[in-house]
């Protein structure tokens, strides 16, 4: 089937919009009309889809949305199956609570992107604000599976909390990169802000320049882990570039957060 | 039928429904995963003694996951609880001991055994479990959990979970030779041509079995002993199923993932031992009364 278009009426400035309803689960079996139907939320007024969308196709599991949508909020919000294409930036909690399918920004995503996502993929080309793969304040766990790709920079505390899956950051992490890791793993190709890793339980920090540890956090040994092999092996298969030093390179490890369970692990490349 | 002059038994042999894993082990060369497989496939030529039986698959694998040289071994024994005891054992004994390895399951199964699930336990708290997703491992809908267990040259990892799936033991021929020379000869061009076949093993030494058994003995407490119709020094002295001029019988035994693996591993191999010094090729059953599967030689060279 050919992707439903969604294409905003006129830019939204102030009151954001939410639109969890933009998902490939609710589009996949209903006609042009019941889509427009779909309710959003504008403030505090209910609105239908139709009001804020053009909405072309029906009956499919992909997406297209073109527009400026900085201010449309939730898409693709508990997702399990399908395809989101955003053609451009996308407003926060993007794919968050997601459990399947696929979601590509070509833009940038604002705050709280994939956050609490429990399978599927999500593809920023641009930037990623804060708390990317993170928990909702208050929750136990961040993200719990799935895999987040992000061609360029992240916010703070991107990964915070994480429970397991896989974040890759082309670019660069502003400060709390993977504070409070239960588990899972933050591949980083970029440069990492202050405190990497603060209270990491468990889980695998992977850094391709020097970072400026904790001093909770010790140095073990310098070595070649496999398992970035199996690793970098499917991350060249979503399209990512990883050199043949990066993949079969030696990385020093250490292992912290010391001042909690210190059964994280951050891998620096040597 | 003759093959090359050779006169092929009309008979068939008998094979038996196992279960088989497939694993694949790697290391930093060529040598070291072969030393590993060596040694994991050590003792596992029948299931009679060896509880198991086990053997280096021919064909090399195309690819491996952490793209270093690997080697392919299929495992085969009575149950699925046999098969991960001794997944458990040989991979914990022969591959994680082995310097730079890593061990992998190879088999798209259904049903899956827990093997590092079980091993990780060596880590003594300090395994690190990483489940990869499906979209970075191409592995259907199903996500990859390996163990990194810390070890004295880095880190062992191990699969958690091996599939499981039943497969054919013993299919099997025999080669009559003239002679000892030529028996082996024949045996050698045969497991050759067989080890280009995938899905396959033959678990005895180098392919080759000299010590045929029958079903019981005269002894109560063995359940297997020598096959007397086919050693040449009992012609006189028992039913013996040689023919005059026959002086050294050797058996190619067979164990694979699909029957049609095994037939096919026949067929090429019988076809490369036919030549000169070879009087007869026959092959082994139990008058069709043990196992699941039957091979009739003329219908497997027929193809």
């Amino acid at each position: 089937m050919p992707p439903v278009i969604l294409r905003l009426k006129e830019p939204l400035t102030g009151v954001p919009l939410e639109a969890e309803s933009i998902s490939p689960d609710l589009f996949a079996e209903r006609s042009r009309e019941e889509i427009d139907a779909l309710p959003v939320a504008f403030g505090n007024e209910a609105h239908r889809l139709g009001d804020f969308f053009q909405v072309d196709g029906e009956r499919s599991e992909e997406i297209m949305l073109e527009g400026s949508l900085e201010r449309v909020k939730w898409i693709g919000s508990g997702m399990t199956r399908g395809r989101i294409v955003i053609r451009g930036d996308v407003g926060m909690h993007a794919g968050s609570y997601m459990k399947g399918g696929e979601i590509l920004i070509e833009g940038s995503a604002a705050e709280f992107l994939g956050v609490e996502m429990e399978g599927g993929l999500i593809r920023v080309k641009g930037n990623a604000g804060h708390r990317a793969g993170a928990s909702y304040r208050g929750s136990k766990y961040g993200m719990r599976g799935g895999i987040i790709l992000i061609e360029g920079n992240v916010g703070h505390e991107v990964g915070a909390y994480m429970r397991r899956g896989l974040i890759v950051i082309k670019g660069n992490a502003e400060d709390f990169l993977g504070a409070r890791m239960a588990a899972g793993t933050i591949c980083l190709f970029g440069q990492a802000g202050l405190r990497t890793g603060g209270g990491m339980q468990k889980g695998t920090i992977v850094c391709m320049h020097p970072v400026e540890l904790l001093p909770t956090f010790a140095y073990d040994c310098t070595y070649a882990p496999v398992f970035l092999r199996i690793l970098f092996k499917g991350l060249r298969q979503l399209g990512v570039h990883v050199t043949h030093e990066q993949a079969f390179g030696l990385y020093r490890r250490h292992h912290g957060d010391l001042a909690d369970v210190g059964k994280g692990e951050i891998l620096i490349a040597a | 039928m003759e093959i090359n002059g050779v006169p092929i038994d009309e008979t068939y042999a008998e094979a038996f429904t196992m279960h088989a894993s497939r694993v694949l082990i790697t290391a930093i060369s060529k040598e070291w995963a072969l030393e590993a497989a060596r040694s994991m496939a050590g003792f596992g030529t029948s299931v009679i003694g060896c509880g198991c039986e086990v053997g280096i698959e021919g064909p090399e694998p195309e690819e491996t996951p952490d793209d270093r040289p690997g080697v392919s071994v299929l495992l085969f024994a009575p149950s699925k609880k046999a098969v991960e005891e001794q997944l458990i054992k040989r991979i914990g004994q022969s591959v994680m001991t082995s310097p730079t390895s890593a061990c992998y399951n190879n088999l798209e199964a259904e049903d899956r055994l827990s093997v590092g699930g079980k091993l990780r336990f060596f880590g003594d708290g300090f395994q690190i479990g990483k489940r990869l997703d499906p979209a970075i491992i191409g592995n259907g809908d199903r996500p990859r959990r390996f163990w990194r267990i810390p070890v004295m040259d880095g880190e062992f990892i191990v699969e958690d979970r091996f599939g499981v799936q039943k497969g054919v033991a013993g299919g099997n021929f025999l080669l009559l030779g003239d002679e000892l020379p030529a028996a082996l000869q024949a045996a050698e061009r045969a497991v050759e041509a067989m080890r280009k076949v995938k899905g396959v093993i033959m678990p005895f030494p180098g392919g080759i079995v000299r010590s045929g058994s029958k079903v019981g003995s005269r002894y109560k407490f063995l359940n297997a002993s020598t096959n007397t119709a086919f050693c040449p020094s009992l012609r006189r002295q028992v039913q013996s199923e040689l023919p005059e001029g026959v002086g050294a019988v050797l058996e190619v035994v067979i164990d694979g993932l699909t029957p049609e693996a095994v037939a096919e591993a026949m067929r090429v191999g019988i076809r490369a031992a036919c030549g000169p010094g070879i009087v007869k090729v026959t092959a082994g059953n139990y008058g069709g009364k043990l196992g699941k599967h039957h091979f009739h030689l003329h219908e497997v060279l027929a193809i």
